[in-house]
């Protein structure tokens, strides 16, 4: 029989899933990992912000994460981005965090929460919060798909068919932003980039078109978020981890049945 | 009117001025070559011209409700995205399959909807480009280096394809090409470029003109003529037609 929480974080893990799914593949062809990095772990300061002055965590993370992400926006924009731009924020930013949350006495308790996730503990708001997300999400690349992909392809055939490539540059960098708030209590701002990039990954091995590649990293990744649930519930551990073991292990499956 | 001008536009990149004070126009149907040597700033007018740079100074003025199909010098699709042919031609916007086949063929790639775009070779590629580029009816066309790896009948055949487009399409052709042989006497109108417009006219004037034979030297005369009876006699294509007097 399955209980109350164990449905919740099954319903919160499948809902992760599919905006991660969608917008991981997004992740991958840009190869914006970094970014996602960069983005989750600046999120763990605004959880150290939330605890300090007791305002609501997904707020505080929210703004924190959508500042981050059009931050690095603007500094690709004039060049800056380089690998070593993006290790310098993307650490400097969980370090911060970190050390703020060591400042905050009554936060400690909660941090692991907010690393590793628990999604053991998701409410009925995290719920809703976590579906709408996902909604919005879905939502707005299913809006943009054609013109976000041909950005994708090449921002000069964007350009000559009259698209902005950075305005769907911007518009994915909030999505981004947007995920990592709604799916930080799941899998955790440590782990949240892994979510986005391996179920793409495994399911770029088993497609031939970026549609295919997106909902099969949908699927790869409700799998991996059940496995995952299932994973921390039996062995008692932390549920980004089990979450982002099973998604490897969906990887390292589709290897076998890799396409060129 | 015409379909695209520049007005004195000047373009930086980073500290440099790549291009100064350039100004041109293209009209409805008009093959126009832009040649010029590494450096002078040929990619960067053409992507200056789609929007992909903004001009720094003067402006780029563009008929309303203008369609450019742009076949880009390089495309490097990451191998991260699975893509093939078919999926690409309705990027941006969906085309039917009886279209998407219409247009492979009309590029001389005929059925290889199903592949995906990194097995193409560099010939093949170049052409679905093309007929992606096509695909949206545009009025002006415009290849950078369109014809950069492939060989000379290649491009010979590549360039009389472009021509056959213009005609059955009524389209405008901008070109940018270093091949000045198979060029030239394909265009009806070039631009001579090296930071500004050196010289611009029919070819014949061009390669006439002192700025160009500074540029480029004068042995390009020669291959000029070696290409016209080439291209008289040419094995690559299976209908007559009557190439001169267009580039005349």
């Amino acid at each position: 029989m399955l209980s109350d929480f164990i449905m919740r974080a099954a319903l919160a893990g499948v809902g992760t899933a599919i905006a991660a799914g969608f917008l991981g593949s997004f992740v991958v062809w840009r190869r914006m990992a970094y970014f996602g990095d960069a983005t989750a772990h600046a999120a763990v300061l605004g959880v150290a912000i939330a605890l300090g002055f007791q305002v609501s965590i997904l707020g505080s993370v929210g703004v924190v994460a959508v500042l981050m992400a059009v931050g690095l926006w603007a500094l690709t924009g004039r060049g800056f981005a380089a690998d070593t731009v993006l290790g310098v924020l993307s650490h400097g930013a969980l370090a911060l965090g970190l050390l703020a949350v060591a400042l905050v006495p009554s936060a400690r308790v909660d941090l692991d929460t907010y690393l590793f996730g628990d999604v053991l503990t998701v409410s009925k708001t995290d719920l809703a919060v976590i579906w709408g997300g996902a909604a919005v999400v879905v939502g707005v690349l299913a809006w943009r798909w054609s013109r976000m992909l041909t950005a994708t392809v090449s921002p000069d055939l964007a350009y000559a068919a009259g698209i902005d490539p950075r305005r769907e540059q911007l518009i994915l960098t909030l999505l981004l932003a947007g995920v990592v708030a709604v799916s930080i209590k799941v899998v955790g701002a440590l782990l949240i980039t892994a979510l986005l990039i391996i179920p793409a990954a495994a399911a770029r091995n088993l497609s031939r078109t970026p549609e295919a590649m997106a909902v099969i990293a949908v699927l790869c990744g409700i799998i991996a978020a059940l496995g995952g649930v299932g994973l921390s519930f039996t062995l008692n551990t932390q549920a980004g981890p089990s979450i982002v073991c099973t998604a490897a292990a969906l990887f390292v499956l589709s290897l076998l049945r890799r396409r060129a | 009117m015409s379909l695209l001008t520049a007005q004195n536009i000047h373009v930086r990149h980073g500290a440099a001025t790549v291009l100064h004070n350039v100004s041109f126009a293209i009209q409805k149907g008009e093959i126009v070559t832009i040649v010029g040597p590494n450096g002078s700033g040929k990619s960067t007018l053409l992507r200056t011209l789609i929007g992909a740079l903004q001009p720094t100074s003067g402006q780029v003025v563009r008929k309303a409700g203008l369609k450019i199909g742009y076949v880009p010098q390089k495309l490097h699709v990451d191998a991260t995205m699975p893509m093939t042919v078919r999926r690409f031609l309705d990027l941006p916007t969906r085309v039917t399959d009886v279209e998407a086949e219409a247009a492979l063929t009309r590029t001389g790639v005929a059925g290889i909807g199903t592949r995906p775009l990194d097995g193409l070779s560099g010939g093949q590629f170049q052409r679905v480009l093309l007929a992606r580029a096509i695909l949206s009816s545009p009025d002006i066309l415009m290849l950078d280096e369109a014809t950069q790896g492939l060989d000379q009948p290649g491009s010979a055949a590549f360039y009389q394809l472009i021509e056959d487009l213009r005609d059955s399409l009524g389209c405008a052709v901008l070109m940018v090409s270093h091949e000045l042989h198979v060029v030239m006497s394909a265009s009806d109108r070039v631009i001579c470029l090296n930071g500004h417009v050196c010289c611009e006219g029919t070819p014949e004037v061009v390669s006439a003109a002192p700025e160009y034979r500074q540029l480029f030297g004068t042995g390009t005369k020669g291959a000029l003529a070696l290409y016209r009876h080439d291209h008289d006699h040419g094995h690559d294509h299976d209908h007559p037609h009557c190439h001169h007097e267009d580039a005349h």
